[in-house]
């Protein structure tokens, strides 16, 4: 029995027009149809590119946004049946981390009220001495000082925020936490440092997480399973590492070979998937296959038969009528797909301007480096030490902090399989190193 | 592992000496920016004084207001006017009162009715709105029709010309001070309640709100502690921009002859519309209150808008 079991979840918001009285011209399928299992203790990664959504179905387990159909069973309770009252007892099992760390904290209480508040709602400690001294406890955790307790959240730094948010969300002693991008709005030599703190977390309470982020390395670094997203469903779904070695759907295929790869040499020889076309409105879905419209493969069939995720052993699920085919390379392509080999046509003139390109590269990593050490990284290692961990935890996060620095711009929709991705390289970087 | 310590001793120095323990709080950094600025001291300087001559007004009065003391020196109906004088500073009025002295009491009675009109509007607003923006963000869809029945209603009432709605209402209920102060007020309600639910429906749909949902905090206090402190600052603003409204509001109507028919107690709105009569012979009659009117509107409106600054987010140093 999983934590936490999706079956045929689905969230559609009604598209309405009127002056006085609005009538429903229209569904936006923001999810349509999605089922998948949470095990205790794992984290459960959903990528997919902006628009695809995977934050409405984060927020639609939550019941933040309505859910329009399907069953969310969490511990063996359809959430999406609970009346309204009940539901909110539930919330305190299930926590969110949001990706906007200011934005998701209220400017006017301070540290204190917004820590307690929720504990006050679901009747956590008797007082507010006793809620403070738990506050205490949590800050030290997530590694902030007590003092912060008095101050407000414009003072702190952006990595400290989404320590507070995150902490917020432990004070309830969660279950499951739900986290919605929870590094693309920060600093990347900070998000190597949340992500850690968020692994250290899992360790030390046994949390289990659903962690919904476009950036490749990160979902990488945290999950034990990826889900793929692509317009409201899912496409393929694998342990992280056997997604990450072998993707099966033409969509993963596609992402993945967006990774760019940090030589020179290799990266202007290997086969990169240009999808061609832009993502389709989830206002109006195409029909069968979602993605048959920007399918390099796509066949008669995709056109006409939706395709279920199944099973093609391991526990790697895929959504596709002729993944097994274009696996064995059966299939001819049906479209300028756009897969090239750069080096093949204009080897020379290309590799010199790519050379070129990327030797700025090394040099911008340079000066986003060098600050770690100074104010955040300190700050990331005293929850190490609190924690007993040993001292190479602080060693594994300037490693990563080094590796997370080639992405260039971490709110950018990096999961947009058209322009190269920057993100990734770092993991991949991370990879050969 | 010392070198390890040292970090974390460093850290929690700089945690401590960036600033003093307590944080500051948006409120308190808002009063910090209205203090650095002319225009709120300046503001503020004006209405301080408007508000002492209206508690010690009728104190200090060298004469009475109401008695006709110089009704031999004035001759109105001949155009003939005693201007300003050493003892009559200000002159004297068509019936031979000491304009000084009226202008001195009236003060209280404008500031009465620019400062219980503006809280009438306030209160009465800032209620309709609440529960229209409470109903909108959190009520569902039930209160999405509320909202829309009581915007609708609110927008009837702003889609009347102001000074015509207050007209009718004090029409409706005599001539009165009391009427003025309700008429004015009527007329700023929709103002408030607009404004309050259109910042409220700002704040619902932010992420700390979600965050809120999220957390299983109560609807009711996510409203009061989370939606409405964030609410407030345009509706503080306003309500200091709309004393400076209420007052001139006010004097429209006593100019209209709608305002306090008891000549025992002077109002600078009723002044001018007294002097209007023989502007052609006395204009200084009629300048008087008008400048004091000026005055205190401009310190109000000064004010309101360095509040405005002060308490805009965006404006954040």
């Amino acid at each position: 029995m999983s934590l936490l079991e999706l079956d045929g979840v689905k969230v559609h918001f009604p598209v309405k027009k009127g002056i006085l009285f609005d009538r429903t011209v229209g569904h936006v399928y923001a999810v349509d149809g999605v089922s998948l299992k949470v095990e205790a203790g794992q984290t459960y990664g959903l990528v997919g590119e902006s628009g695809c959504g995977k934050t409405t179905l984060g927020r639609g387990v939550l019941r933040l946004v309505d859910i329009t159909d399907g069953e969310v069973v969490f511990d063996g309770t359809d959430l999406a049946k609970l009346p309204e009252e009940e539901m909110r007892r539930y919330r305190r099992r299930l926590q969110m981390v949001f990706q906007d760390p200011l934005g998701s904290l209220n400017p006017r209480q301070n540290i204190e009220s917004i820590l307690s508040e929720g504990m006050a709602a679901h009747g956590i400690g008797k007082d507010q001495d006793e809620r403070r001294e738990k506050i205490k406890e949590i800050l030290a955790k997530v590694g902030l000082p007590t003092n912060a307790l008095s101050r407000y959240p414009h003072e702190f730094s952006g990595g400290q925020r989404q320590r507070i948010g995150i902490a917020r969300a432990l004070v309830l002693e969660p279950d499951v936490i739900i986290c919605d991008e929870p590094v693309s709005a920060l600093d990347v030599s900070v998000q190597a440092q949340v992500i850690n703190l968020l692994e250290e977390l899992q360790e030390s309470l046994g949390l289990t997480y659903l962690v919904i982020a476009h950036d490749l390395a990160v979902v990488r670094h945290i999950s034990d399973v990826i889900g793929v997203m692509y317009l409201g469903s899912l496409v393929e779904e694998a342990p992280s590492d056997a997604l990450y070695a072998g993707p099966k759907h033409p969509y993963t295929k596609a992402l993945m070979s967006a990774v760019p790869v940090p030589d020179p040499e290799v990266e202007d020889r290997r086969e990169r998937i240009l999808l061609q076309g832009d993502l389709p409105s989830p206002a109006n879905p195409p029909a069968g296959c979602r993605f048959h419209t920007r399918c390099p493969w796509a066949q008669d069939k995709c056109a006409v038969e939706r395709p279920v995720l199944t099973d093609v052993g391991d526990g790697h699920k895929v959504a596709c009528h002729f993944a097994a085919e274009i696996e064995a390379g059966e299939l001819e392509l049906t479209r300028p797909t756009g897969i090239e080999a750069v080096v093949s046509t204009e080897a020379v003139a290309s590799q010199e301007a790519e050379v070129e390109d990327a030797a700025p590269e090394p040099a911008s990593k340079v000066p986003a480096q060098a600050p770690a050490p100074k104010g955040e990284d300190a700050e990331h290692e005293a929850p190490a030490d609190e924690d007993g961990a040993p001292a190479t935890d602080g060693d594994a996060a300037a490693a990563e902090s080094a590796d997370a620095d080639a992405d260039g711009d971490p709110s950018e929709s990096g999961a947009d399989a058209d322009a190269p991705e920057p993100d990734a390289s770092a993991k991949k970087a991370g990879r050969t190193a | 592992m010392t070198k390890k310590a040292d970090k974390v001793d460093r850290l929690a120095e700089l945690m401590q000496t960036s600033e003093s323990t307590s944080g500051a709080s948006l409120w308190r950094e808002a009063m910090r920016r209205l203090r650095a600025s002319k225009m709120a001291i300046i503001g503020a300087v004006i209405i301080a004084l408007f508000v002492v001559l209206a508690i010690v007004g009728p104190w200090i009065a060298p004469f009475s207001p109401s008695a006709q003391t110089w009704r031999g020196e004035v001759f109105a109906n001949k155009g003939e006017f005693v201007g300003a004088r050493s003892g009559n500073w200000f002159g004297l009025d068509h019936l031979g009162r000491d304009m000084f002295s009226r202008i001195l009491v009236g003060a209280r009675q404008t500031l009465m009715v620019g400062v219980v009109s503006m809280l009438i509007g306030l209160i009465v607003g800032a209620l309709v709105g609440v529960l229209s923006g409470a109903a909108a963000t959190l009520g569902g869809r039930t209160g999405q029709r509320i909202d829309t029945v009581v915007m609708r209603f609110t927008d009837i009432m702003l889609s009347l010309p102001s000074l015509l709605l207050a007209v009718s209402i004090a029409a409706v209920m005599g001539q009165s001070l009391t009427t003025v102060m309700i008429a004015v007020g009527v007329v700023q309600i929709p103002i408030f309640a607009r404004l309050l639910r259109g910042s409220m429906l700002v704040q619902g749909s932010s992420d700390y709100v979600l965050a809120a949902k999220a957390l299983g905090i109560r609807k009711k206090r996510i409203v009061l502690t989370q939606i409405l402190p964030n609410s407030l600052s345009p509706v503080i603003v306003q309500a200091t921009l709309s004393l400076a409204t209420a007052i001139i509001e006010a004097a429209a109507l006593s100019y209209l002859g709608l305002g306090n028919p008891d000549p025992a107690i002077p109002e600078w709105g009723v002044m001018l519309a007294q002097a209007e009569r023989f502007f052609d012979n006395e204009p200084m009659m009629a300048a008087y209150p008008a400048i004091g009117i000026i005055i205190t509107a401009l310190g109000f409106t000064l004010l309101g808008e360095a509040m405005r600054e002060a308490l805009d987010p965006k404006l954040r140093g």
